[in-house]
């Protein structure tokens, strides 16, 4: 079996009567890319917040790299290797396209500033936002503002990648040329999780699903099964397609 | 002889408070012409202004990354103005290396009060920061006055205080000079801190969005300690002028409070240079306000500050994005 990333054992969090992650137990192994679905008010970004450590959980553990995390601060989680895109893009609106990968690099893992000025350049050439890198972040497009997630969270030097709904919102073209950047991340060995709503972007890279409902999880396993189950029909699709 | 213009009429029964642009004034008649009193009062108003982005800076650094209004700014000026004033006098030390001395002292001041008080109270509601920060004002005010009584002080400064620069058409003091060129020299070391550095970034990306700096690995209570470390070592700068310049005692600040936000608010709230052009302003309304009257100084400058609010609600210089 390959080597643990991540572990959450029996995590739970609740906003006052409402329990929005209930009792979720995963492993992602390192090198995995799992994606996860789920209809909107599922927990699926409560669950990322629970793993960067912007909220903490009310019950079980979570575990990073052997290291149990479960009441680390998301400053010393993302210096361990968590690297996260928003749903929403929320690019440092006032500094350039470079400058928001810098910042990210330099307080978000450890190493030399040159190093990271050649590696900060790589990412905006993968990420196709080379040509951008010297304008303000505020004033990018939908498709750009998408790009920096992605590359601000590469910044960080991610060894788990957490992606949120980084497709949605762009036109299919859009979403193929960064579907296809993110694979390549992969390829190279990056553990990926990734919520999304594009399902057919999704699948394209992903090797497992796990299906949240109500915060728990009512489904895990490879992507074609998990589509053809009818539990997950009925809950996530509601109708037969 | 000409009759003397009202300029010079008040400074007979007000003695020793007569401000330099009115010891320049005493020269009219041999400079010729009442132009010469403007030109004077202009720049003696601009190099006042000086002191007033001084007194500024470290607000505006301030509220611009945390939203913290300050309002023990004021008070902390003097604070650090008592802090150089014992250098001079217990350590014998010149005004420059007490300064230097006492920057550290407040850097770590302004650290461990963020650290301590302030980041506890920071958060949506802009209340509490308020309260805290004014309670703050009072405390030190009754610090102060219990440790240094009523007394004004003043930072004795030597041959400084009297020398002044005949530039030919007006003479400049040294002291007024010097205040203006270490604000421009604080603006750009501040502006080199926030744009060419990595703290700099991490300045200005907290200010954006603290909780997202959080997940670049960016500790925001530990940026705004640090931030609130700059900003009293700025005040320190900015109590050696006004200590070398002026007299002052513990109950001074709230008026150096008032200059400052001013300062702040004419130039456009995040902006540095808008924060100087904003003491700048002040500065000259005031000399015009006592040149005319003297006890319109005070008046012409919250008059010149209102008048900027009517014509331009987001000050001069505004930030493009908010």
């Amino acid at each position: 079996m390959a080597a643990m990333m991540l572990r959450l054992e029996n995590v739970s969090k609740s906003f006052g009567a409402l329990k929005v992650t209930d009792g979720v137990t995963v492993t992602v192994p390192r090198g995995e890319a799992l994606g996860i679905i789920g209809p909107n008010g599922a927990g699926k970004s409560t669950l990322f917040n629970l793993i960067t450590g912007n909220l903490f959980a009310d019950e079980g553990r979570i575990n990073f790299l052997g290291r149990d995390v479960t009441r680390a601060p998301p400053m010393e989680r993302v210096r361990m290797g968590v690297g996260r895109s928003f749903q929403i893009p929320q690019p440092f609106e006032g500094l350039t396209v470079f400058e928001n990968l810098l910042t990210a690099a330099a307080f978000g893992r450890v190493g030399r500033e040159a190093e990271m000025v050649d590696d900060c350049a790589r990412i905006l050439e993968e990420t196709e936002l080379l040509r951008k890198a010297n304008v303000v972040a505020g004033s990018l497009s939908l498709l750009d503002r998408k790009r920096l997630e992605l590359a601000r969270a590469l910044a960080t030097g991610p060894e788990l990648l957490l992606l949120d709904e980084i497709a949605g919102g762009l036109t299919e073209g859009e979403c193929k040329a960064l579907v296809a950047t993110i694979r390549a991340i992969h390829a190279r060995g990056t553990t990926i999780i990734w919520i999304e709503h594009v399902l057919h972007a999704l699948t394209s890279v992903v090797e497992r699903l796990l299906v949240l409902d109500f915060g728990r999880v009512i489904g895990i396993g490879a992507p074609n099964e998990i589509m053809a189950s009818k539990e997950v029909r009925d809950i996530y699709l509601g109708l037969e397609v | 002889m000409k009759s003397i213009p009202p300029i010079l009429e008040w400074r007979h029964d007000k003695g020793t408070e007569a401000p330099s642009f009115a010891r320049a004034a005493l020269s009219w008649p041999e400079r010729g012409g009442a132009a010469m009193i403007w030109l004077d009062t202009l720049v003696q108003g601009a190099l006042l202004g000086g002191l007033y982005a001084l007194f500024a800076a470290g607000l505006s650094l301030v509220f611009g990354i945390m939203r913290l209004v300050n309002l023990a700014h004021g008070d902390l000026i003097i604070l650090a103005a008592y802090l150089v004033l014992m250098g001079v006098t217990l350590l014998g030390l010149s005004p420059w290396i007490a300064a230097l001395v006492a920057m550290p002292v407040m850097f770590a001041l302004g650290w461990l009060l963020q650290a301590a008080v302030l980041n506890r109270v920071l958060g949506k509601d802009i209340l509490p920061p308020l309260l805290v920060t004014f309670g703050l004002s009072v405390a030190l005010q009754n610090g102060l006055l219990e440790l240094f009584s009523a007394d004004s002080r003043r930072i004795p400064a030597g041959a400084l205080e009297g020398a002044s620069l005949d530039l030919g058409l007006v003479t400049v003091g040294i002291m007024p000079l010097m205040t203006f060129a270490s604000a421009i020299v604080t603006i750009i070391a501040l502006n080199g801190l926030f744009y060419h550095t990595a703290l700099g970034r991490a300045f200005r990306a907290t200010s954006d969005d603290a909780v997202t700096a959080g997940l670049m690995g960016i500790e925001p209570k530990r940026i705004f300690a640090v931030a609130t470390g700059i900003a009293m070592v700025v005040v320190t700068l900015a109590a050696l002028y006004l200590g070398m310049r002026a007299n002052f005692d513990p109950s001074i600040g709230p008026a150096r409070l008032i200059y400052a936000f001013e300062a702040v608010i004419i130039g456009g709230l995040g902006s540095l240079w808008g924060t100087l052009a904003g003491g700048i302003i002040i500065g000259v309304a005031q000399t015009f306000g006592a040149a005319l009257n003297p006890e319109w100084q005070i008046l012409a400058g919250h008059i010149a500050f209102l008048t900027v609010m009517l014509l331009k609600p987001r000050g001069l210089f505004p930030r493009a994005v908010d």
